[in-house]
């Protein structure tokens, strides 16, 4: 399983466009957030967190539907299901290849995108840690998707319309958090909230991917 | 000994073939042989465990082969179609996955398929009969029981030919089986042929 991470890991550095798309997408919808609310400081502190969750969590999505896809076209997949791991265990190294190509790249940016929205400097700790939860969660969910779509016709629309319905939790309750560090409330609830998530999805989101893609 | 017992496929409402019976023995070599679409790529996708069996079971001295199918995969190598490579790796670091997970020497490897000059180079470099090669180069890294071959020779030179003739003898002589679909002739000395006429008679379609 560690080989396959560096397998991925070796791609991804050989294909830093991927990475590179994903970071620029973040900022740019960010971005967009002062042309269209106008860019009075108050509303768009008042608008930040959940602009830089839904942000990030569009922007992780963009990778997704390649992730199985490509493996499946070269006929890479096939040669992974019979190289001794076994479904889940692929699915996990994929999901962690991907939080750590798009997820990770992302957290840098968010101090970024943070200054953009006008959000306290103070928020910024637990924004990251909030952003690096979600996107992790996304991750997870996003690999279930990918290998239950893999194979089906339009599967690139059909999966931000099967991963983003249950992403609902991860934006409320990072938003919450970001939201309770700039003000004066205390994240920590939420942030537990979110890291229970990520807890329930860390063993459920492989089991299901691995199944999927063994179901051919 | 690998061995199909009865075998049936489905592909949607449509049978790929049914009672099929193959059996191959240690050091043996089949050809499958057959027209286009007569189930040749699916038999070796059945037998590497790749595709559900509507009937019938796959064997591996006498047991359920895909009861366990981590320890399957464990004990054969599948060559498809696709060369699964990576264009953007070197042509050693596409090799690189399997050496860690299988266990074998990327060098010498390389050195039998004769890529070993161009270890460096990106894969995407490499015309198709070099892709050909590196995908066989997966067979040379360790050994395994289990040869399952689609067209292994498809694009290969004279030369790369003889190479895969050497891989095959020293595999089979370890005692190694081999299980290819071809349309043209395999350097395979003594391989039993074994015809698929597609749709077997009395099956309704």
């Amino acid at each position: 399983m560690i080989a396959l991470l560096r397998r991925e890991m070796l791609l991804a550095a050989r294909h830093p466009a991927d990475t590179l798309a994903a970071v620029l997408f973040f900022l740019l919808v960010t971005a967009l957030f002062p042309f269209g609310v106008g860019p009075a400081p108050d509303t768009l502190a008042r608008l930040a967190p959940g602009a830089l969750i839904a942000a990030a969590l569009l922007a992780a999505l963009l990778p997704l539907d390649r992730l199985f896809g490509a493996e499946a076209e070269d006929g890479s997949l096939d040669q992974l299901l019979l190289s001794g791991l076994s479904g889940a265990q692929i699915a996990g190294a994929k999901a962690v290849a991907h939080w750590l190509t798009t997820g990770g790249p992302l957290l840098l940016a968010a101090p970024v995108a943070g200054a953009m929205l006008n959000l306290p400097v103070e928020a910024w700790p637990v924004a990251m840690l909030a952003l690096g939860l979600a996107t992790l969660f996304l991750s997870l969910l996003g690999t279930a998707g990918a290998a239950l779509t893999l194979g089906a016709r339009r599967g690139g629309v059909l999966l931000p319309l099967l991963v983003l319905p249950l992403a609902i939790p991860a934006v409320i309750f990072g938003a919450a958090a970001i939201e309770a560090a700039a003000g004066a409330g205390t994240p920590r609830p939420f942030l537990l909230l979110l890291g229970a998530l990520v807890a329930a999805a860390l063993p459920l989101a492989p089991l299901a991917a691995g199944a999927a893609l063994r179901a051919d | 000994m690998l061995e199909a017992s009865d075998v049936a496929v489905l592909r949607g409402e449509r049978v790929i073939f049914s009672g099929l019976r193959l059996t191959v023995s240690p050091g043996e070599a089949v050809v499958l042989t057959g027209a286009n679409g007569a189930g040749k790529s699916t038999l070796l996708r059945v037998l590497a465990g790749l595709v559900g069996l509507a009937e019938g079971r796959v064997l591996w001295n006498g047991e359920d082969a895909l009861a366990d199918r981590a320890a399957h995969a464990a004990r054969l190598r599948y060559l498809a179609h696709a060369d699964a490579l990576k264009p953007g790796l070197s042509v050693a670091e596409n090799l690189q996955f399997w050496a860690r997970q299988w266990g074998g020497d990327i060098p010498a490897a390389l050195e039998a398929v004769g890529l070993a000059p161009l270890a460096e180079l990106p894969a995407r470099m490499l015309s198709a009969g070099q892709k050909r090669r590196l995908a066989l180069a997966r067979l040379a890294l360790a050994p395994c029981p289990i040869w399952l071959l689609d067209e292994p020779s498809v694009g290969l030179d004279a030369a790369s030919i003889a190479r895969l003739g050497a891989l095959l003898r020293r595999h089979r002589a370890a005692g190694g089986l081999v299980v290819a679909a071809t349309h043209v002739p395999l350097p395979l000395d003594g391989a039993r042929e074994h015809r698929l006429d597609g749709l077997p008679a009395g099956v309704p379609a």
